[in-house]
């Protein structure tokens, strides 16, 4: 694979909307969601629908809302009267890989700004059953996105002998951060790990506070050249690597509790920002975590802590933005207090910006120069990563 | 505002979806075997690995899987989750055990029922075997296999599992 040390010219966020994120917004189509965030966008990068240059939009399946290809209809809504318009698609992680494919429209030196979109209205229909569909080839068990990662779940507490309270421990500390945020879903300012510990068991080991909510929202950034990003009014989040890597759902030997496609793309995103040691060189980090064990988890396929060891930095408080942690874990709330599905991959992109920005009120991490946004999807076989900064890179 | 319509926060528009499935060659071989009442899996010529189902290529490899190995009704539990989650006119009643299952001399867990054993006493490493429906009930489909239980064989060692004999 080639080196990826590519980017003639440097981009940088400038821009960030978001949409309040709930069960349902009744009040406005998908049209009028995602032109909610992109207008928001746009009012924070002081910019006008005339001055982007281009417009990527990504959203997870189809089915999830049963509208097929709802970025033809969106292309009024987004401004996109003759200007390119691209829609991505990588399932949960395509939040994630629409920033990157925005980032290097602006990279490339193709593009001088272009605005980002992503969303999802799951309230329009039923994610659960889009995921639980019949496939001619293997039984029909009904058992949805938990019934997948479950397993999967279980077998690394199987191999770190993780004590099994860590999940509820993840399940609480999201909620409480989240409750700082306005913007997240769920808002549980009081949740206590007994709430969590009993709440309903869905797919043994993972009980019904430790999975995400389904979330209707939209969330959107403005992604700049250099020569404009120098001249924001705002600070700017310089990108300083971009990462996606995938690898087939089955294959014999495959490694699905630590995936090899998250190792080699974290390498990856780590060297083009020169990151050696992330747990010291990474002040926060925005990680999709739709089930609480997947903190530990990602803990160990991202390089943060040794394999096997990741749930001991849960434990010790270490991505606890409220227990003074030096590395948090989701500031925002995560995945787990807010889940538009195909929008959540941007949101951590965005609120990892949002970090290095200092834009983060109530949730924002102290001092916080660089931080690490996380997406990923399917059958934890799409990756997609990025790095940014409050200092602009040599 | 007198004049404030009542917001329309949603109407039915229900979709109907009928797909027509190509199984393509490995595929068909694999369900044509099924509905005889065999586990067939393809065996990868340069890995070794054996695929179950099998879908005509090592997707490690990237080469087609030629070569057909016929598998027993024996396998073992590589890990499970007990589903508890209501859905909605799903014709298993929770809670129910699903396992991905390794089969003897396959290399590739595929997902299936576990029944006929209290949940609490499913783990990795149990041994199970297939419970297939009525010869005359079956079709090209997994479901020709009711369930996976209990055989009264000792757990295998975690680390077999799956793995290559001389690997
Ligand atoms: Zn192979």
């Amino acid at each position: 694979m080639s080196d990826n040390n590519k980017a003639g010219v440097l981009a940088a966020v400038v821009g960030v909307g978001q949409t309040k994120y709930q069960t349902k917004r009744g009040d406005v189509s998908i049209a009028g969601m995602v032109r909610e965030a992109a207008v928001n966008a746009l009012a924070d990068a002081e910019l006008t629908w005339d001055d982007i240059d281009a417009v990527v939009i990504g959203k997870a399946p189809d089915m999830f809302e049963g509208i097929v290809m709802p970025e033809l209809y969106l292309a009024d809504a987004l401004g996109c009267n003759g200007k390119p318009m691209m829609r991505v698609h990588t399932a949960g992680s395509v939040g994630g890989s629409t920033a990157i494919v925005a980032a290097t429209h602006v990279e490339s030196g193709v593009y001088d700004r272009v605005l980002t979109v992503s969303f999802e209205k799951q309230s329009e229909s039923n994610a659960m059953w889009a995921l639980s569909n019949p496939q001619p080839f293997s039984p029909h068990l009904n058992a949805g996105a938990g019934g997948y990662f479950a397993p999967i779940i279980r077998e690394y507490i199987r191999r770190s002998g993780a004590p099994l309270d860590v999940g509820i421990r993840v399940a609480t500390k999201d909620r409480i951060h989240g409750s700082k945020n306005p913007l997240a879903h769920l808002q549980l300012p009081d949740i206590t790990e007994e709430q969590v510990a009993e709440s309903p068991m869905l797919w043994d080991p993972l009980r019904f506070l430790e999975a995400c909510p389904s979330s209707d929202g939209a969330c959107a950034m403005v992604i700049v050249n250099e020569e404009l990003a120098d001249k924001a009014t705002k600070q700017p989040a310089w990108i300083r690597g971009t990462a996606m890597r995938s690898e087939p759902t089955m294959y014999a030997g495959r490694e699905e509790v630590n995936p090899q496609a998250g190792r080699d793309c974290a390498a990856d995103v780590y060297k083009q920002a020169g990151i050696t040691n992330p747990r010291e060189q990474i002040d926060c980090a925005e990680i999709y975590v739709p089930f609480s064990w997947y903190e530990p988890m990602w803990l160990e396929n991202l390089g943060f802590a040794e394999e096997g060891e990741g749930w001991k930095l849960t434990m010790e408080g270490v991505t606890s933005l409220h227990e003074g942690g030096d590395t948090p874990w989701n500031p925002s709330g995560g995945v787990l207090s807010s889940n538009p599905i195909g929008a959540s991959g941007m949101i951590r992109f965005a609120e990892a910006a949002q970090q290095v920005r200092g834009e983060c009120g109530d949730h924002q991490v102290p001092n916080a120069k660089t931080a690490m946004g996380h997406a990923y999807g399917g059958g934890a076989q799409f990756y997609a990563m990025w790095i940014v900064s409050s200092e602009k890179p040599e | 505002m007198s004049e404030e319509k009542e917001m329309i926060t949603g109407m039915e528009a229900p979709m109907y979806l009928t797909y027509n499935f190509t199984a393509g060659g490995a595929t068909t071989r694999f369900l044509a075997e099924l509905r005889n009442g065999k586990l067939v899996g393809q065996e990868c010529p340069k890995c070794q690995h054996v695929y179950i189902p099998p879908r005509g290529s090592c997707a490690a490899c990237g080469v087609p899987t030629v070569r057909e190995v016929e598998l027993t009704n024996k396998a073992t539990v590589q890990s499970f989750t007990i589903v508890y989650i209501p859905i909605p006119n799903n014709p298993i009643k929770p809670p129910y055990v699903i396992a991905n299952l390794m089969a003897d001399g396959a290399h590739q867990s595929f997902l299936h029922l576990i029944s006929d054993v209290d949940n609490a006493d499913v783990r990795i490493g149990m041994r199970v075997e297939a419970i297939w429906k009525a010869e005359e009930e079956w079709t090209h489909a997994m479901e020709n296999i009711q369930y996976f239980r209990p055989l009264d064989e000792p757990d295998m060692p975690i680390d077999e599992i799956g793995r290559l004999k001389n690997a």
